[in-house]
């Protein structure tokens, strides 16, 4: 194998309209933060974010800030800050870059935005554990340092079938938020406000499920890492138009791509499935030591995991809280191996790579004998990679890099 | 008439390996050294050790295929190259005619490799990020014991009762030899723990098929390491005549296939 030639993945022209439309996100976060026109609420990503912008709060997401931390590299410095005040270099890597910029004083949003200097002060924090209990207590140390409430929905995990006790439980938990929201935000709830956000957001996921599905065509028009990136609006503006109006343009340039016969990676020959986290300080090189492979990662859970077809404005609070509650990250193994297989076979996978990240069990679906089952029933190989979403001190490049052409060697032998 | 030979070169961590093959796969020489920090520059050497072996020269090289971390390093005989779990399946499919487990541990990783009755490769493991079960924790507590790394085979043959070591942390383990020696345990029982340690951490990497093939540098110099191997998963460990080289002659191997290719 050729390891000089680089082949980067192909860029996609909507990103420049991505790139202005996260812009404003940011700047309106900053224009609410700094002159108090508008209260800010931080949002745990599958929070209930829908019921936070309906209250006409600014909505800021610190997973996002976390993923920013590690994808520019800077979360590795940063952890350490939080692992010396008590917070261990096992939990959650987005939690401890995460507090390590804010004990700095230091962010990407200021260097990728002039005039923002730090994360929007909060007025308000509010968590759902439907991704992990990290999140929670990542709130905690906000709200004892900044004097703000912290407050939330504590979510079941390991859920096989979502049924009616499941949702009764958690949209109780989201309604018991709106007095103390309210109070905070010093308006009522408009309940037809709400269904309107709610069927936004359906709107959003919906687009952003048809986009990723571009990628069941052989040549698949976009890869896993564009796809990391491509999120963010379905991850920081759903419920509002402007992430509508991105995934029509993003859709239809890769809809001519597919027309065109054009794919994100030259003669893509393997197709590979990502179970797990991405590697963010590694975006760019995993994404050309697989161009150079010939092989194409075209699909991923945690892509997928911003599709919520539960939402229903006709019925808001129980529909995000079925929305909330069918996430992957809150099944059963036996759900999300049913979801795994599904995924296989729509999207033609050739090949299964679980990322073992060292900090993130909660998206680690390696741990438990998932591969070795997937494998047995599905005859579709698996490659376990160690590594971490943000600290990149638990990132062997060399181990990854062996691990993958050896991976992909396999494959093309097992034609 | 001049020899046409195929080489595989296997530039490891700890050591360079060169073998060189004729067109019937028969090796003709070979060499190992340290790898050091020109990787180049140790990989010609080692290439012109093995070549003098062969009673060959450089330009009656027919094909180079390299392998092992410094795989890209030595471009100027090798124009291709492989992942070395690629070249153990390359090296047992051709030695072996039925479903395999190679277990290859080597200075800085071990590997799991498994083929089936045809062949072909099914899975392949590589230890974590972690010195657990490689031939670096046999140098840091050879380091610890202030006993040469070549010693220690004939150490462990000597245990009458083995000195058993819990953790999986080169660090924690050198803490706990330190202990023992404290508690006036035996320096044999002590090595021979150590080289339990290595077993019972690769035998964990996966569950080996019925046939087990060992290889790499620290079964080559420890051949305690198979019998203890052997005793742990019930059932004897084939070893080749060369375990070191097995990762180079898979390599060698390519080069022929791939020559025999583009001539046919």
């Amino acid at each position: 194998m050729a390891e000089e030639k680089k082949t980067a993945r192909k860029k996609i022209q909507a990103g420049d309209l991505m790139n202005r439309i996260m812009a404003d996100y940011f700047y309106g976060l900053n224009e609410a933060a700094t002159t108090g026109k508008r209260k800010v609420a931080w949002c745990t990503s599958v929070g209930p974010a829908e019921l936070l912008r309906t209250m006409g709060f600014a909505v800021h997401f610190p997973e996002n800030h976390g993923a920013m931390l590690g994808a520019t590299r800077m979360s590795t410095d940063l952890i350490p800050e939080a692992n010396a005040i008590g917070y261990s270099p096992d939990i959650c890597s987005y939690l401890t870059a995460d507090i390590g910029s804010y004990i700095k004083g230091i962010t990407p949003l200021s260097k990728a935005y002039k005039g923002i200097e730090s994360v929007p002060k909060p007025d308000v924090l509010v968590y759902n554990t439907n991704q992990c209990r990290d999140v929670q207590d990542w709130f905690a140390w906000y709200s004892r340092k900044l004097g703000v409430p912290s407050i939330g929905v504590t979510s079941p995990k390991n859920v096989n079938d979502v049924t009616d006790a499941h949702i009764d439980d958690v949209a109780r938990q989201i309604e018991a938020l709106v007095p103390a929201l309210e109070e905070i935000s010093g308006s009522k709830l408009d309940m037809e406000r709400l269904r309107e956000t709610v069927s936004l957001s359906r709107e959003c996921t919906e687009l952003w499920k048809k986009v990723l599905e571009t990628a069941t065509a052989a040549p698949a028009p976009l890869t896993f890492f564009d796809g990391t990136i491509h999120m963010g609006p379905a991850v920081v503006l759903r419920g509002t138009p402007e992430a509508i109006d991105y995934y029509k343009v993003l859709l239809a340039e890769l809809e001519q791509r597919i027309r065109d016969g054009v794919g994100a990676v030259d003669e893509e020959e393997a197709r590979i499935y990502w179970e797990g986290m991405p590697v963010w300080g590694r975006l760019r090189q995993h994404s050309e030591l697989f161009a150079t492979l010939k092989a194409n990662v075209i699909a991923s859970t945690y892509c997928s995991s911003w599709i919520f077809p539960a939402f229903d404005g006709r019925d808001p609070f129980r529909s995000m809280a079925k929305a909330y509650l069918e996430l992957f990250i809150v099944r059963s193994d036996a759900y999300k191996e049913r979801y795994i297989r599904e995924m296989l076979a729509k999207f033609r996978i050739d090949g299964i790579i679980y990322h073992d990240a060292k900090t993130c069990p909660y998206n680690s679906n390696s741990r438990y004998g998932m591969p070795q089952r997937l494998e047995a029933a599905t005859g579709i190989p698996g490659l376990v990679i160690s590594g971490d979403l943000n600290d990149l001190r638990c990132v062997s490049d060399e181990q990854t890099k062996t691990n993958v052409e050896a991976f992909i060697e396999q494959i093309a032998e097992g034609r | 008439m001049s020899k046409r030979v195929y080489v595989g070169i296997d530039i490891g961590s700890s050591r360079t390996k060169v073998a060189v093959v004729d067109a019937e796969r028969q090796i003709l020489g070979h060499a190992v050294r340290k790898s050091g920090t020109d990787f180049s520059a140790t990989a010609a050497a080692c290439l012109d050790d093995s070549l003098a072996m062969a009673g060959a020269a450089r330009d009656e090289i027919a094909n180079a295929v390299s392998t092992g971390y410094g795989r890209a390093n030595v471009a100027f005989v090798a124009r291709e190259n492989k992942t070395e779990i690629g070249c153990l399946a390359n090296w047992g499919r051709h030695c072996f005619p039925e479903a395999i487990t190679i277990i290859d541990i080597g200075g800085q990783d071990n590997k799991i490799v498994k083929l089936d009755a045809s062949g072909r490769r099914t899975g392949f493991k590589m230890n974590r990020k972690c010195a657990a079960g490689t031939g670096a924790f046999l140098e840091e507590m050879s380091l610890r014991l202030d006993i040469p790394l070549e010693a220690m085979n004939d150490l462990a043959r000597q245990s009458l009762e083995m000195v058993k070591l819990g953790s999986y942390c080169t660090v924690f383990s050198a803490t706990e030899v330190l202990e023992n020696i404290r508690h006036g345990k035996k320096v044999t029982d002590i090595v021979k723990g150590i080289f339990y340690s290595v077993v019972k951490r690769v035998l964990e990497m996966d569950s080996p098929t019925e046939r087990v093939v060992m290889t790499g540098g620290v079964v080559a110099h420890n051949p305690y390491i198979v019998e203890m191997t052997g005793e742990m998963i019930g059932r004897t460990v084939l070893v080749p005549e060369h375990p070191q080289i097995a990762g180079a002659l898979g390599a060698a191997y390519y080069a022929l296939e791939e020559k025999g290719e583009s001539d046919g």
